[in-house]
């Protein structure tokens, strides 16, 4: 079993490389090579997420990205922001997605969990065990 | 890839070329340059997203923005795509039913009214 974690401050210039350190473990972990592009796009998001979240929040802690590869490829994306912050967050139809009533911020929110939803099978959102937070589980099969 | 813009003109439209990654940090680039067009006058819009390796939520976002605001000024806004993994990304947020999506720039253009003999 092999862990590596990420922990950077909530800047979006970060982002990318945490997709980057993420496709690299998955790969080297054995996550079939046309899954990368789905693992890279939703550790993506869930860090994108994350940082709205804290920027939103006002807090500087850092966001940690923990990436597993005991039996399956698991990554977790660890926020510091309320729960109640993660509430509500649910796939817009098709109606809403050009609804001039809809904030920018709505939007790309919306977008952003349907894309998670769709890219990964196995995705659990839920409250960090200790403390303030929420934490996104995503788990990848190993091809070996 | 860092993000690259590059702007031409085909008839009445203005063809934005995207490149490299849009994510988080470069969609604000991407949104100022579609404001600068649009408040710069330009009604039909045509982004082409042949060179992009990478969009996030953050970029679907900033293209929502600018086909609401050309639709709010009687102008038209179009995608042309035709990798399968970005498609994927339209299906899947049901994006596919609010863009225009088209697999080249002639056929963007010619499939809008103010394309028509340009």
């Amino acid at each position: 079993m092999a862990t590596v974690k990420l922990s950077f401050s909530p800047a979006p210039v970060h982002v990318r490389t945490a997709r980057l350190v993420g496709v690299a473990v998955a790969r080297r972990a054995g996550v079939r090579e046309d899954l990368l592009d789905e693992v890279r796009l939703a550790i993506g998001e869930a860090c994108t997420r994350a940082v709205a979240l804290h920027r939103q929040y006002g807090l500087s802690d850092p966001v940690l990205v923990e990436m597993s590869d005991a039996g399956q490829y698991t990554v977790r994306v660890v926020d510091r922001a309320p729960v109640e912050a993660s509430v509500g967050l649910a796939a817009l139809p098709p109606d809403e997605l050009a609804n001039e009533s809809l904030t920018d911020e709505a939007l790309t929110t919306g977008v952003g969990f349907a894309l998670l939803a769709g890219f990964v099978e196995d995705l659990q959102v839920r409250p960090v065990d200790e403390g303030i937070g929420t934490e996104v589980r995503m788990v990848w099969p190993v091809g070996r | 890839m860092e993000l690259s813009l590059a702007t031409r003109a085909v008839g009445e439209h203005t063809v934005l070329e995207v490149g490299g990654e849009v994510d988080v940090y470069t969609a604000p680039r991407l949104r100022e340059r579609l404001l600068e067009l649009i408040d710069g006058g330009a009604r039909h819009v045509v982004v082409d997203l042949g060179r992009v390796d990478f969009l996030d939520s953050t970029g679907l976002g900033v293209l929502v923005g600018a086909l609401k605001r050309l639709r709010s000024a009687g102008g038209s806004f179009a995608l042309v795509c035709d990798k399968e993994p970005l498609l994927k990304i339209f299906r899947i947020t049901a994006l596919d039913q609010v863009f225009p999506l088209h697999p080249t720039v002639d056929a963007a253009v010619g499939a809008d009214p103010a394309g028509a003999g340009a």
